[in-house]
């Protein structure tokens, strides 16, 4: 599969998954929301340039703003992982020109812990973020607190589901191939 | 080779502007960044105070079509709890017949006519439209329900909406197939009620904390409530519900000691984890109070 067609399908899927299966579970409490549509942005390829990240990121959030009528508050939160993913890759990468010779950042390509840390740091980000958008319109500092950490958890605890039950195998890229 | 003075100012303007383009371009993707989050919160912050976002006709209408085919699937389970209401509905319905009684109550009646007037005089104030819920939310801290009429079948904005057991919320934005309703569990959701027992006012709001249970704010101390008292739409609500509409019951009345009003904590009326049909209530008369209602903070001022 291609990859504009393989993240064409992933779009669609995260999309109807945090709509239509995550949004509808009853909730547990306040704090408790599960997130995990934002992997969608954490799973783009190296080798796309920054301001097509931001850009399929940000029509990434609208699109789920459009479904649960808050046009912005997730498409501002997108972008803002997808323009900081390239530093934190850079950062974590193990070897230099790791990022060539595989597509997309995943445990096998990065290596467990420097992959864990990209994806403890972004979901931190994101949900910092969100939460301080709706903070801004209501809430006490103990809510965002409880909230982010909360959230971040249960997005956390997903995440690893999801990378457990859609093992990426990530073949190996050389120049002589 | 020697430079003139307007040569040098010449040649100054222009490593100005290319300095301008290298800048750009050197940090071009930050500026791009900046620029999406500018459009982003620029949209966020301009829907929250006009719950209208760009492109919402189109995108509601696409959303709703595909909420639909959800709806289609999540309904089939649902069918026998739906029954069971629809035919208590009916049950009620069939108790409020005028056959039922022996002379018209004509000090309680909305008269629900498909004629503006009968010959008795009473004017036709209220419409009702069904519509079938597609989508609705309980667990964001703005719950919104979308439901499956429109512009073209009569929904505008502003009218309330209620369910077979009370009150849902009030249609906030249409597009020309679908509505978006915001319900009672929206933190910007206002409704004004009333006690059923004695009837002092107040108002009904949600704080976000929990689906389970929504606030009614400043009922005066005066008012002798308990546990299980019912709370229906105020006369001051008629602008979008018929009078006497339930909302919910009271759970709990906290009692703050630096305040004269109670703050009541109450269970909604509509179960808002399974609601299916809704009715959207239209005033006929809506434009006349608020046309004078306008007229006379125009003069008060």
């Amino acid at each position: 599969m291609s990859d504009l067609l393989k993240n064409t399908v992933r779009f669609v899927l995260f999309i109807l998954v945090q709509v239509f299966v995550l949004n509808k579970i009853h909730p547990l409490h306040q704090f408790i929301v599960p997130y995990v549509y934002f992997l969608y942005v954490l799973w783009l390829p190296f080798s796309m340039y920054r301001i097509t990240q931001m850009l399929v990121s940000f029509l990434f959030g609208l699109t789920l703003d459009y479904f649960t009528q808050t046009p912005g508050l997730h498409a501002a939160s997108c972008t803002l992982i997808a323009y900081l993913r390239p530093f934190v890759v850079n950062i974590l990468i193990p070897q230099e020109g790791a990022e060539l010779n595989y597509k997309s950042p995943s445990p096998v390509s990065m290596g467990w812990a420097p992959y864990s840390i990209y994806v403890l740091v972004l979901t931190l980000v994101h949900n910092s973020y969100l939460v301080l958008l709706e903070w801004l319109q209501f809430g006490s500092f103990l809510y965002f607190m409880g909230k982010v950490l909360a959230t971040s958890g249960v997005s956390l605890m997903l995440i690893l589901i999801t990378e457990l039950l859609f093992f990426r195998k990530e073949k190996f890229r050389t120049n002589t191939a | 080779m020697d430079f003139t003075r307007q040569d040098f100012v010449i040649f100054q303007n222009f490593l100005q502007v290319r300095n301008i383009f290298l800048f750009i371009r050197r940090y071009f993707n930050f500026v791009f960044f900046v620029v999406l989050q500018i459009a982003a919160l620029y949209i966020l912050f301009h829907y929250n105070k006009f719950h209208e976002a760009i492109f919402s006709g189109v995108a509601s209408e696409l959303t709703g079509n595909i909420d639909g085919k959800y709806n289609n699937v999540t309904y089939y389970f649902h069918l026998k709890k739906t029954n069971d209401d629809l035919a208590k509905e009916n049950e009620e319905l069939r108790n409020k017949l005028l056959s039922n009684f022996d002379r018209p109550d004509t000090s309680q009646k909305v008269v629900k006519d498909t004629i503006p007037y009968d010959s008795l005089g009473h004017y036709r104030k209220y419409v009702w439209r069904a519509a079938k819920v597609v989508n609705n939310t309980v667990s964001l801290p703005n719950n919104t329900l979308t439901i499956a009429r429109g512009e073209n079948q009569g929904v505008h904005k502003d009218m309330g909406v209620i369910s077979a057991n009370g009150v849902v919320g009030v249609v906030i934005n249409t597009s020309s197939n679908y509505a978006i309703v915001m319900s009672l569990l929206h933190r910007q959701s206002k409704v004004s009620a009333s006690l059923k027992k004695t009837g002092e006012t107040g108002q009904v709001s949600w704080d976000g904390s929990s689906p389970l249970y929504i606030t009614m704010k400043n009922v005066p101390k005066s008012a002798q409530v308990v546990k299980g008292d019912s709370v229906v739409t105020s006369p001051y609500a008629s602008y979008r519900f018929p009078q006497g509409i339930l909302i919910g019951t009271v759970m709990d009345v906290v009692d703050d000691k630096t305040s004269s009003f109670y703050t009541l904590k109450l269970k909604p009326a509509t179960n808002f984890f399974n609601v299916e049909f809704v009715t959207v209530v239209e005033n006929l008369q809506k434009d006349e109070q608020l046309k004078l209602q306008e007229e006379t903070s125009k003069i008060n001022q």
